[in-house]
This record gives structure tokens, sequence and C-alpha cells, in this order.
């Protein structure tokens, strides 16, 4: 527990298009493991930007960016995609499915791609994480057939496949109504408590961020609280 | 596993858009189809042509012309040492003597014994008169002897009707040109009077036509035996005027050519000399059957760009996606370059087939060229050569069409996607 799941040490951002702003001002934080962060502030105060570094998805930026204790600064596209890919679960506002595979499927495609268990190990999982979520009766439904809180457990339960050490959310309630919403706090709560893994999610919702372990509130590219 | 899921992901894009996907393949069927066409009728053509010309003139012909004497007699009297000296005098004309070949028969077994010679024939030509009641025709008569002439050069192929051995069987005996006996009015089992150009007067009887498919050689050319042909011209048996010389390697004419003309004192022309132009001709059409075919293919792979360029612009959020997951830039191209691959290769196989198919279809349709009495149909090369540059030019096209728009999906930027939304 020593090592944090996550860490960013003075993270610094430009965006230079169409001029130079800052928009991450010498951002430093850590999120250990079973910890369950909100992220807020107003729009455009840098928090989605913080994010997809984070994700090791945007790598324009200086400072240094640690997961689990390893520097993400230097390494290879390929090899942040493999980080991705083990470590780091993904859920963002928009679901983001694959319509061609069945639900099932995109599930499994994490995996698929890690490559570390068999293909039938890899179904049965797969089934697990969406009985985790209570979908699994749609497991061979092809996503557009799905409700909208549906398809966000979908991706939430892709986001879970590898059992990765740090979950990532943009939004992911902000597509769902308050009963859905609510289901997928309950999830997120239940993956941190019970399986220590460390969530960070970004969300415009004062309600979610008040039920979470933690809230880190950002202005103007600066954490302040 | 990694290989496979790619395979499977790719697999579904195609699936996904497979009208567009069938489309862009029927393309490169289309253009192999073409292709494979194309080569093989033009090689068939080729390959007939050359025929004609490899297969029915001697690879190299042994003559002598009438030449003024290269040595003038004042020569003799001058030359020795006295380089300076100009004769003015050069009076003294070739010698009354026919155009034959001195000493034929040593040179014939001679030749026969080359180990490069596949076989001879010898000939005479001579210059005589068609009588056709008051008028008469100037024409050439050439004495062959019938089996070499067949066998070497397919004579054969050109006797349309009659039997060309008769000429062999039937004591003084003619194969006239179609065209000629046209004029003259006479068939198979007829008697021609000719006249030599020494005024005999010879009756022949004419056992065959033939039709060369030049209607001048048609009207003055026509074949007797060798024998007959040295008793028109009043000549011994070993007046002859030609050796013609085929060989297993005709390739090896030139050389040949200049050793015999050298070795037995005569004229020697090789078919590369003779007929130089059809190596040029082949070489042209060969050349535009090639670009033609290539311009296709080429053609073909802007269709596959086309379509995967359409279906990255629209997979931009699988692209995102797949990246946000964990796909690197290196998976993403592999991805779309197994797309591009998957169309090239199945409508390259498709292709293939079809252009079989075409070139058999071609070579079924009837074609009855008049200098060819054997041809029945379209002529067409069935070369597997042609099948392999196909393929490979298809997998190289569909190859590059691919590579570039995967190329362009492997660096899109996952953020970009998933922010814009």
């Amino acid at each position: 527990m020593d090592t944090p799941a996550i860490e960013a040490r003075q993270l610094i951002k430009y965006f230079d298009d169409p001029v130079r702003v800052q928009v991450l001002h010498d951002v430093s934080f850590a999120l250990n493991r079973g910890e369950f962060a909100a992220v807020v502030g107003k729009s455009g105060c840098g928090k989605s930007t913080l994010l997809y570094i984070l994700s090791t998805m945007d790598t324009a930026y200086e400072g240094e960016l640690l997961i689990d204790g390893v520097p993400m600064r230097g390494k290879k596209e390929a090899a942040l995609a493999r980080v991705r890919n083990e470590q780091i679960g993904f859920v963002f506002q928009f679901h983001y499915l694959l319509n061609e595979f069945s639900v099932l499927r995109n599930v499994m495609l994490p995996a698929e791609k890690l490559g570390k268990l068999s293909r039938p190990e890899i179904e049965h999982r797969a089934y697990e994480k969406l009985k985790i979520l209570g979908i699994e009766s749609e497991a061979l439904k092809k996503p557009n057939q799905l409700s909208g809180g549906q398809k966000q457990r979908v991706a939430i339960a892709r986001a879970l496949i590898n059992d990765p050490l740090i979950i990532l959310g943009d939004e992911p309630t902000g597509n769902l109504d308050q009963k859905n919403g609510e289901i997928v706090f309950d999830i997120f709560k239940e993956l941190a408590e019970t399986y220590h893994q460390a969530l960070l999610i970004v969300t415009h919702d004062n309600d979610f961020a008040a039920k979470t372990h933690r809230i880190i509130e950002m202005e103007d590219g600066r954490i302040i609280s | 596993m990694k290989l496979p899921l790619l395979y499977d992901v790719a697999l579904s894009l195609l699936l996904a858009r497979g009208r567009q996907s069938l489309v862009a393949a029927v393309g490169v069927t289309f253009s192999i189809t073409m292709f494979i066409a194309l080569l093989s009728f033009m090689a068939g053509l080729n390959q007939l042509l050359d025929g004609l010309v490899v297969n029915r003139t001697p690879h190299i012909r042994l003559y002598n012309e009438v030449q003024p004497a290269p040595r003038q007699p004042i020569d003799r009297y001058t030359s020795a040492g006295a380089g300076r000296q100009h004769h003015f005098i050069r009076s003294i004309r070739p010698s009354d003597e026919l155009p034959r070949i001195r000493n034929v028969g040593a040179i014939i077994a001679a030749l026969r014994r080359d180990p490069r010679v596949r076989g001879v024939a010898p000939k005479t030509q001579a210059q005589v008169f068609y009588n056709v009641g008051t008028i008469n025709l100037t024409g050439t008569i050439s004495g062959i002897e019938v089996e070499q002439e067949d066998r070497l050069f397919a004579f054969g192929d050109y006797v349309t009707t009659g039997n060309p051995l008769s000429l062999k069987t039937v004591a003084n005996s003619i194969i006239l040109g179609k065209a000629a006996a046209d004029i003259m009015l006479v068939g198979v089992g007829d008697v021609v009077q000719i006249t030599t150009v020494k005024g005999n007067h010879v009756q022949l009887k004419v056992v065959g036509l033939f039709e060369s498919g030049l209607l001048d050689v048609d009207k003055v050319q026509s074949y007797t035996s060798l024998f007959t042909a040295q008793k028109l011209l009043g000549e011994a048996n070993n007046y002859v005027t030609d050796v013609q010389v085929k060989l297993y390697d005709f390739s090896l004419a030139p050389p040949l050519a200049r050793e015999y003309a050298q070795r037995y004192d005569v004229q020697a022309l090789d078919i590369q000399t003779a007929n130089s132009q059809f190596e040029t001709g082949t070489f042209i059409r060969t050349l535009i059957s090639y670009t033609v075919g290539i311009t296709l293919l080429i053609v073909a792979g802007f269709g596959i760009y086309n379509i995967l360029n359409m279906m990255i612009y629209e997979k931009m959020d699988t692209i995102a996606i797949l990246k946000a997951i964990g796909f690197s830039g290196g998976d993403v191209r592999r991805l779309f370059v197994a797309v591009a691959l998957a169309i090239g290769l199945s409508g390259g196989a498709a292709g293939l087939l079809f252009g079989f198919g075409l070139s058999v279809l071609i070579s079924y349709v009837p074609f009855h060229p008049a200098s060819l009495p054997t041809v029945h149909f379209y002529p067409v090369s069935f070369n597997p050569v042609f099948y392999g540059i196909g393929a490979v030019f298809s997998l190289i096209t569909t190859y590059l069409a691919g590579y570039f728009p995967a190329r362009k999906a492997s660096r899109v930027d996952p953020v970009d996607i998933i922010r814009g939304k």
C-alpha cells in the first residue's frame, strides 16, 4: 500500500492552438489503492485534460506521471498502450462500444488483447464482470439493442475485465438519469471498497462527488483542495 | 492470440461496410481478370506471329549471290606492297554462272553432323514463265525436298488442296499458288505449261495448291521437287541455290551464320537479321499489354485506398476506443492493412480464376486468318508466369493502397476523438 496507484508530480500542460495557453499549473497529487476520488471544477478548469494525461493517451505534458511507481515519461507508444491495456480501465461519458461485436465480446476485447488468458477463461471472466454489473442477461445482444444505462454498465465491465489498478472516468454518469447514475455510483464504490481499485472520476455532479471518499477540486488548472 | 484478434476485428470492419468492400474487391477482380486475359491473349498472338517467323523460315540461309569479283584482275598485278595505288578500271563483270552453292553435297553432309543443327533442307530456285494461253506470267519455282521442308518449316500447313508428298511420288509435278492457279484456271490434276529462262517448255502436273496468305507470293511462287527443278534448269543433281538450316536454339543463328559463311565460302543470312522488325513488334506489344494491365491494377488500388479512407473516417470512434483499451498504433495499422489485404486477396484470387476463365473463352472464339490455315481459334497463352505476376502485383498494390490510410489511422489521437464528443 506504500506506492500510490497513480501519482502526478508537477504536471504542466499547454494548449498551443490557436495561442499558447497554460491549462495545467504544477498539478501534483497521489491516489492510493482503494481510494475513490472525484475531480470537480468548472468547465475548462483542466480536469479532463488532467484525466487524459493520467490515462497516458496524452503524452504532450511536462512533469512526471507514475503509475504503480513506474514513470511513464519516455515510454514508447506501444509500451503505453500496454500500460493502458493492463493497468487502466476507462469509462467515458459516451459509452464507445463497438456495435459490430456482441456485448460479451466488447467486454472480452481488452483481455483478448492482453492475451494472458485463454479464450474460454476470458469469456468466463467477462460473464462474471457482467454479473457484478447485473447485465449478464444482455451478454449476447448487440450494444445498440441496449439502453443508455445498460451500455454504460457494459463499458464499465469492459474497463474491469483486466482487473486494472486504476479506473478513470470522464463524466461516466453525465448521460445517465438519476437512477442509473446511482447504480453506477454504487458499482464504483464497491470496486474501491471490495476490490481495492483506485478510482478517479471527473464529474459535474456535486451529489455524486459528495458521496466519494475524496474530492479534488480544480480551478484554472490548479488543484485548490 | 494477438493476430487472430486483429483479424477478427478486421473482418467485423469489413462486414460492417460489406457493400463498399465488395465493390473494391470487384474492382481488383476486374483488373486482375483483364490483366490475365490481356496478357494471355497478347502472348498467344506474339507466339503465333513469332512462330510464323521462327518456325517457317530458316534460321540460317546459305546462298550464293551473283556478285562482281571482289579482286579485279588488275589488283593481282599491282596490289602487292603498293597500297597507295587506286584503280579506275573495274570492268570485269560477274562471270556467267548461276548462283549455285559449290560442293553442296559435302556442306549439307557436314551441317547434318553439326550437333547444333536440327535439320537441313536444300532448295533450288528457278525463274520461270507460266504459259496461260498466249501470254506468259513470270514466276518462281522452288525445288524442295518435301519431307525436310514439311518437317522443318511446316510446308504442309500452307498446302490447302492436295497432298504435298505427291511432289515426291508424282513425276513432273507442281504445287501452285492459289492465286496463280485461279489466273490459269487450273486445279489439282490439271497440267500447266511453263517456260524456263533458257527457253525450254515443260509440262507439269498440278498436285496441290498452297496459300501463304500473301497474294503477291501466291501469284508467283510455286513448288516442285528438287530433282524436277534441277531438270528444269538443265543442271546436274548437285545444283542447289539455297541451303536452309534450322537450329535447336535459334538465338545462336547470328554467330553460326558468320561461322558458316567463312567456312563454306557462301553468303549466310541469320533469322535475326532477316526479321529484326519482328522482335521489335513483339517487344512493343508486350510492353503495351503490361502497361495497360498494370494501369488497371493501380486504378483498382485507388479503389481500395478510397474505401479504406472512408472506413477510417467512419470508424474514428472505434479506432479511438481500441487505442484507449490498449491497442497500439502498430496494431491499428496492421488492422487496416489486414482489411486492405483481405479485399486484395479475395478480389485477386477471384480475378485469377475469372482471368483463366476469360482466357479459355477467348481461346474458343473462331479466328480464321488467311495466312494461317491451321489456326481456327484465337491464340491464347496459358503461361503461369502471368498468373504469378497478377497475384504479386495485386498484393503489392493492395498493400500500398492499404498502408497509407492505415498509417493515418494509426496516428489518430484518441484524445481528440473522445474529447470531441
